[in-house]
């Protein structure tokens, strides 16, 4: 502590003198000694937490990639799920009892899968429709197709309804008994190795799926004898994703080559909120407007048959990928240095030259991470793809037919099925496919632009 | 000629640029103005305040409203404290060169990229049927224990290696514990060979094993607050992240200077100085979860309820979901058109509302950084 | 007097400092003694800042800086093993360059240090913020709002906030990282009668590029160029006489 001496000025502020300072501050007069260790157990526990909550990002980016797969796995390695609902499904005899009907087809074909029948009284561990399966199964029967099909009434073209409407009493919903279920499975068992038409096995609802099942190009799999062939659906997805970006690269890219370069700058600050605008609106809503007002557009312009279809889907998905792509570009345009375009201005170029010729292709790598950004948001877009393309699981390259995506199938069929069962984890296997798509498409910006877009600028400065 | 051409090439250069930008801007106006326009006159005191009637074509959209609004305030009590962390994580611990720090941020990114449907089917496969299920599993199991005390108790018609018809174990169940078991009786009337079998004690025990009573493990407003929290969680860090690093480095070290621990100054400085921050996040979050329909398909949106959710497990209604309904799936989609715009307007309105005020919120940021 | 000018509170022996690569300090070893100020002088960029950000261990928050040498505070080794970095800077206060006063009240600035120092009683705290505003003669400008931003301040009345701040948790040493830059004329003179009431509690440490204002308020000064202690000495012996001709040609202005 420091001495009590008077300094020889005298005090500024009456009542205030070096003394009274020093009294007061002897509250504080044991001073820590900086030689001593504080455990501070509290805010190392707290720190343990802030990293442990920051590496959660982590965390569920592989829980997602887990759990997603671990549905669809029973495709790629055989029926473990099937037969696992199987094993929960028991006929509860006694040890001794004569089964009612012949129990050894079902055990003999080793096939426990099909002994399994959602309709009978144990419901399987499912979330929340051991009330509703029963409805949903004759609804299913009844129309033959997914909720999502009849989104516009007679306009939209539905292929299922008019596949031959198989409907065989097998499938009618009054609760089976053991007997009924295991004479239909028999039946289905010998039906399935049967190959008709073109070439597709004609498949049990409940028939464990096979990866050579997707290779077709019929999407039918609420059919009586469902088709997994997912080439409808690529087809479908790459036909929306491609007009989404052929609408919305020009348009933002120019969009942002205004603002950042052309624009007056008072103007610029006002318009780039207003783009983002366009960010903030629900799918939903943008799905609608497109249902609605883009659908009755173009087919007055245009005249075709479909008012749902890959073209009026592909306007929609673009209106939700410009703000992302306009975003980035504006941002990768604003970071090129400005010292660039003084030099080229200086040696003789107009404004447009130096715009396009110089700050553009400085901007490269970042506009191209736009691009695949707004790629992953198109090619994964849900609902505004449900409500805009038709939903029509046919193959077909025209795009003024409807069509239908990974995503929007996902989203239409997966409130109906049954957990566990193959169109389950072909859905499911919809899912991985986009899960990885949009993660490589990360990995893409993440170490390819950024490391182009670093020795970019080290070489321009 | 060449003059000529050079001028016109220029021409087309400056004015397509503009051309593009008036196009998204004019595109904007007239959705905005289309909802608005056709909805307005429909969005009466009786629509925001009545539950849906006669299967959705008629009445309000009162339990959507309140569902939406339970659904994203739960979803923001979870994704803003850990993307409020992660963000502090990110710019106050970790150091630059950091790879952990530059996997999370990596983890982030593509967090934001993932398609929200995949989030639904993560909610369905995790949330749901893992966790959830776990949930009642364990809860069925203690159930299981006491409901084996019951059925191998001697006054039990199936006690020791008795045999009797389901009928009578089910007549047994209804007055046993004083009722408590009414609910598991009723129940044996979905055995498979119906009432007149004969069952022992272990057959009845396993048919009741094997039907798991859904409550945690079926979708509800839990899990979709969850899922959606997952999906905005990338909205809240990014946006915190940026408040944060407005704080200026001066203050932190005029704390640190005073003997203040890390942990001190930014829970006594850092924080409070970006609260319009960590508000801004949670507001864009809240705007990105009220419009987000795919999420939330199968992880416990309805088609319609009378009234909004009373419980985290309860399955509720949603605006964007309705107006997906209504615009689809409705009986008759004619007649409900007025509906739809009206509910596309009050979602339109509830989500615009919340982005403007973040983009308001996020300039006074700005502004105060460059002061 | 004369008995204490010798008792050396800091001394510094041999302190080098890394930015990756980039030396910014080398070897530097001085003593600064106990209730006396010592001023630091130089051209900008010189390491005069970074030295006595060392004394603290305020370099710690910054990525990539490595250290060598040793600083010891009452012949304690603050880079030695074992030492509690926080309860140094509780003794070790610090001003900064510019002023930074928390966005908070005027109160709850000074309050914040002994806050953090676990003195929560109001009674206690109400008296710390007057004396330590008296001690940092703000006092009197500021008794009657003394719960209205501090932001709202003029730029002197911030920095002295802020020496309030530094002494409301009664350091030993203060050390000041040229706290006047900022300010006109009548500000620092205020600070510099501070200053001078001020080294009879603490050990000063102030960095200038004002040589004037080193003239006037330090008992010793040091002259840096390039990360290199070139002179140090009485301040009076600095100005009118020094050893070194660069410390010369700073001095009278003769410098590039």
């Amino acid at each position: 502590m420091p001495d009590q001496q008077t300094p020889p000025r005298e005090p500024l502020r009456p009542g205030a003198g070096p003394e009274g300072t020093s009294a007061h501050l002897a509250r504080l007069e044991t001073r820590p000694s900086f030689t001593e260790r504080n455990r501070r157990i509290g805010e190392r526990i707290v720190e343990g937490l802030i990293f442990g909550i920051a590496g959660m990002s982590i965390i569920f980016i592989f829980l997602i990639f887990y759990f997603t797969f671990r549905e669809a796995a029973p495709i790629f390695f055989g029926s473990g799920k099937t037969v696992e609902t199987a094993a929960v499904m028991d006929d509860y005899r006694l040890p001794g009892e004569k089964p009612e009907a012949d129990t050894s087809s079902a055990a003999a074909s080793g096939d426990t899968s099909e002994v399994y029948n959602p309709d009978s009284g144990a419901p399987p561990a499912l979330p929340g429709d051991s009330a509703a399966a029963p409805a949903v199964k004759k609804k299913d029967a009844a129309t033959g197709s997914p909720k999502g099909d009849t989104s516009s009434g007679s306009e939209v073209y539905n292929p299922e309804s008019g596949a031959p409407p198989a409907l065989p009493a097998d499938s009618t919903p009054a609760p089976a008994s053991a007997a009924t279920a295991e004479q239909t499975a028999k039946t289905n068992d010998s039906n399935s190795r049967l190959i008709v038409g073109n070439d597709y096995p004609i498949l049990d609802r409940e028939t464990p799926i096979k990866l050579s099942y997707l290779y077709y190009h019929n999407w039918q799999p609420n059919s009586d004898h469902p088709r997994y062939g997912i080439f409808p659906i690529l087809v479908g997805t790459l036909k929306t994703t491609l007009i989404a970006l052929l609408i919305a690269a020009p348009l933002s890219i120019l969009a942002a080559l205004y603002t950042a370069f052309f624009a007056p700058k008072r103007l610029r600050e006002t318009l780039k909120p207003i783009i983002e605008i366009l960010a903030g609106f629900p799918s939903v809503v943008v799905g609608f407007f497109c249902l609605m007002t883009v659908a009755s557009l173009v087919q007055t312009l245009f005249g075709i048959d479909y008012r749902l279809n890959a073209f009026v889907g592909g306007i929609g998905l673009a209106l939700a990928v410009i703000p992302i792509i306009y975003t980035i570009s504006d941002d990768a345009l604003r970071a090129v240095p400005g010292s660039l375009r003084e030099a080229a201005l200086a040696i003789g170029a107009s404004e447009w030259q130096a715009a396009y010729q110089v700050m553009l292709p400085a901007a490269t790598p970042g506009i191209f991470a736009a691009l695949l950004l707004g790629l992953g948001r198109a090619f994964g877009e849900t609902m505004i793809a449900l409500m805009a393309t038709g939903n029509a699981g046919t193959f077909s390259w025209n795009f003024f037919e409807p069509v239908r995506t990974f995503a929007a199938t996902i989203g239409a069929e997966m409130g109906e099925v049954q957990h566990g069962s193959p169109h389950y984890q072909i859905l499911f296997l919809l899912g991985v496919i986009l899960f990885i798509f949009s993660f490589a498409i990360n990995l893409v910006t993440e170490f390819y632009v950024k490391q182009r877009l670093i020795k970019k600028f080290r070489g321009a400065e | 000629m060449r003059e000529h051409r050079k001028s016109f090439i220029g021409f087309l250069a400056m004015r397509l640029p503009m051309l593009a930008t008036l196009l998204i801007i004019l595109t904007i106006v007239l959705i905005i103005g289309d909802f608005f326009f056709a909805g307005i006159g429909h969005v009466t005191w009786e629509f925001l305040t009545q539950p849906p009637r006669n299967a959705n074509t008629e009445g309000g959209i009162l339990p959507a409203i309140i569902g939406t609004a339970e659904l994203v305030l739960l979803m923001s009590l979870a994704a803003v404290p850990v993307g409020t962390i992660t963000a502090i994580y990110l710019t106050e611990y970790a150091r630059q060169t950091s790879i952990f720090a530059r996997i999370i941020r990596f983890a982030v990114n593509t967090l934001a990229g993932v398609p929200s449907v995949v989030f639904g089917l993560f909610g369905l496969g995790f949330f749901i049927q893992t966790v959830g299920g776990q949930m009642d599993q364990v809860r069925w199991d203690q159930r299981m224990k006491s409901l084996h005390a019951v059925i191998a108790a001697p006054a039990s018609p199936v006690a020791g290696n008795h045999i009797a018809t389901v009928a009578l174990v089910q007549t047994y169940l209804q007055k046993a514990d004083n009722g408590d078991w009414t609910d598991q009786a009723t129940k044996l009337n979905g055995f498979p060979r119906g009432t007149v079998a004969r069952v022992n004690a272990d057959i009845v025990e396993r048919y009741f094993r094997n039907s798991v009573e859904l409550n945690w493990g079926k979708p509800g407003l839990i899990w979709a607050a969850l899922t959606l929290a997952l999906l905005t969680l990338p909205v809240v860090i990014v946006s915190v992240e940026e408040s944060l690093r407005t704080v200026p480095r001066d203050i932190r070290e005029a704390s640190l200077a005073l003997g203040a621990t890390k942990l001190e100054t930014i829970i006594k400085v850092v924080i409070p100085n970006s609260l319009t921050g960590i508000l801004t996040g949670s507001i864009l979050a809240i705007g990105r979860g009220a419009g987000e329909v795919a999420p939330i398909l199968f992880t416990g949106v309805v088609y319609s309820a009378q009234e909004g959710p009373h419980a985290l497990t309860d399955q509720f209604m949603h605006l964007g979901y309705h107006l997906y309904i209504l615009a689809t799936q409705s009986t008759n989609v004619e007649a409900t058109q007025p509906l739809q715009y009206a509910t596309t307007l009050v979602l339109l309105v509830l989500t615009l509302a919340l982005n403007l005020s973040a983009i308001l919120l996020r300039s006074h940021i700005r502004r105060r950084q460059v002061a | 007097m004369a008995k204490e000018e010798y008792q050396t509170k800091i001394r510094s022996q041999d302190l080098s400092l890394f930015y990756g690569e980039k030396q910014a300090l080398r070897n530097i070893s001085l003593d600064m003694y106990a209730n006396k100020v010592t001023a630091f002088i130089g051209p900008s960029g010189c390491g005069k800042s970074t030295f006595i950000r060392t004394l603290n261990r305020m370099n710690d928050l910054i990525a990539g800086v490595k250290i060598t040498g040793s600083a010891f505070i009452d012949g304690i080794d603050v880079y030695g093993p074992g030492i509690n970095v926080v309860n140094l800077r509780k003794r070790v206060g610090m001003v900064f360059q510019k002023s930074n006063p928390f966005p908070k009240s005027i109160y709850e600035n000074i309050a914040y240090g002994p806050k953090v120092n676990g003195i929560t009683k109001k009674s206690d705290l109400d008296d710390i913020v007057e004396t330590s505003l008296r001690g940092a003669a703000l006092w009197n400008e500021v008794s009657d709002r003394l719960h209205s931003s501090a932001l709202a301040l003029s730029g002197g009345q911030q920095q002295r906030v802020c020496i309030a701040r530094a002494i409301a948790v009664n350091p030993e040493i203060l050390l000041m990282d040229e706290p006047c830059s900022a300010l006109d004329p009548i500000s620092t003179m205020k600070i510099e009668e501070l200053i001078c009431e001020l080294k009879a509690n603490y050990t000063i440490v102030i960095v200038t590029h004002n040589m004037q204002q080193a003239a006037r308020v330090s008992d010793y000064t040091a002259f840096f160029y390039i990360g290199e202690l070139v002179e140090f000495g009485q301040t009076k012996n600095i100005f009118t006489k020094p050893v070194k001709t660069q410390t010369e040609d700073y001095i009278t202005g003769r410098f590039g």
